[in-house]
């Protein structure tokens, strides 16, 4: 198989590993011994420096239930919902996604996604938020800077409806 | 008794309106949410008047005259409350998209004249002064407090059509929307007196939950220049926002020889601040 020449340029560059963009993101959803549990849902987005929204990466819900009866609680993300997803159509095309055991779980998401290769130099946040029926609420915020020279692996972690929350960008 | 009963509500809530912030009893409207999102969007509006905040143990606050703004700006009489021994309730449909405003507005008289060459004094509604007083009435003063009571909520999205000021009396303009305010981030508000600006109004902000909480954590603030204040709500809670000015008129009516008519303004707002 031989390389088309646009190709074939761009791999010195990737090689260098110049600008990192692949984000990944794990997560845990602890085991909680209460009398009822669901599935919580769960937001996860890029943070700006000032609090806004540079792009929401996922929205975990109920996204089987008929009639798109799921989404009404999305709103139960409280923060996320004010920031982005009061103003968003759902379902989100590869943003929307099934809701997870308690666990640890990692997403990935390409620059497409998360555009952090053409966000400007400076500080942001991965933020994630569970919201658990008959349950609590809770974000967890792990600060990065862009650009992302070379790796780029943070982590923080929740008291109650979040474990470990990790960064790495490669 | 039904009367008696009304009057002592109307004397309570001049004396909680006019005894300043020594006063322990303190009126209020509390929604049971300040942001619906259901489907068919309703809240319910308690109002009392209680030592400590939020708590359902004096009296009932009269909520007879309560107006709601709507999101298109339009002005309606509330839905009649139900009178309980310790509180009132409005249920308020909240049929438009939007931001209202629930308010209620009184101006009571603390009065005396002369008449027969005795002095007679007098406390109640302007219109019952006006009516009581008998021909011949000598010497007739009067102090007018005009009470501004009032909360806001938004069914899903909010608007800022309900929060313009009507320019009459004292009233506090939010800066910042009154249904999005959050712990730790800033609030703007300004205040007006019949329109203007009000600059050094000291004003406070009173959390509720202070029988759980123990210490009263009241915020004092004061208007600047503009007329304007900026601060941050430490923590999410209800908030009883409160401002009279003059700032500090004293108790009663004011002396025998003071001016033959004088005005005191109260306002007070329930405000909700949320976790973030």
């Amino acid at each position: 198989m031989k390389l088309s020449p646009a190709l074939a340029l761009t791999l010195p560059l990737l090689s260098t590993g110049a600008v990192a963009a692949d984000l990944s993101v794990k997560f845990e959803l602890p085991q909680l011994n209460v009398a009822e549990y669901h599935k919580p849902y769960v937001a996860m987005w890029i943070e700006k420096a000032d609090g806004a929204v540079a792009s929401t990466l996922a929205v975990l819900y109920d996204v089987k239930k008929k009639d798109n009866a799921g989404e009404k609680w999305v709103k139960d993300m409280r923060t996320w919902w004010r920031k982005a997803g009061r103003e968003a159509q759902l379902p989100i095309d590869g943003v929307s996604g099934a809701t997870r055991a308690a666990g640890v779980h990692t997403l990935s998401f390409g620059p497409a996604r998360t555009g952090i290769d053409k966000l400007p130099a400076g500080d942001y946040k991965l933020v994630v938020e569970a919201a658990r029926e008959a349950g609590g609420r809770e974000l967890v915020r792990v600060p990065f800077t862009l650009p992302a020279k070379g790796k780029v692996a943070a982590t923080a972690n929740g008291k109650e409806e979040l474990g470990a929350v990790s960064i790495s960008i490669q | 008794m039904h009367n008696s009963f009304i009057k002592h509500g109307v004397l309570a809530l001049i004396l909680a309106a006019t005894a300043g912030a020594a006063s322990a009893h303190r009126p209020w409207m509390l929604p049971t949410s300040t942001i619906v999102e259901n489907k068919e969007a309703w809240v319910t509006i308690d109002g009392a008047i209680s030592e400590g905040l939020f708590d359902v143990d004096h009296m009932p606050l009269r909520m007879d005259g309560t107006v709601v703004t709507g999101p298109d700006g339009s002005t309606a009489a509330a839905p009649a409350a139900v009178m309980g021994k310790m509180r009132s309730s409005i249920d308020l449909p909240l049929p438009k998209d939007g931001t209202y405003r629930i308010a209620l507005v009184s101006n009571n008289v603390m009065g005396s004249y002369k008449a027969g060459g005795e002095v007679k004094r007098f406390r109640g509604s302007e219109a019952d002064f006006a009516r009581q007083l008998p021909a011949g009435a000598e010497e007739v003063r009067k102090t007018i407090t005009h009470q501004r009571i009032e909360t806001f909520v938004t069914a899903h999205k909010t608007n800022d059509a309900a929060l313009k000021p009507t320019n009459t009396g004292l009233e506090m303009v939010p800066l910042t929307h009154p249904n999005d305010l959050r712990a730790n981030e800033t609030m703007r508000v300004r205040f007006l007196l019949d329109g203007k600006p009000l600059p050094n109004l000291p004003f406070s902000l009173v959390p509720g939950g202070v029988r759980y909480r123990g210490v009263a954590g009241e915020i004092r603030l004061t208007t600047d220049a503009k007329g304007e204040a900026s601060f941050k709500l430490p923590a999410a809670n209800m908030y009883w926002m409160n401002a009279a000015y003059p700032p500090n008129p004293g108790k009663g009516p004011g002396p025998d020889n003071g001016p033959a008519e004088s005005h005191r303004y109260a306002y007070t707002a329930t405000l909700e601040a949320l976790p973030e």
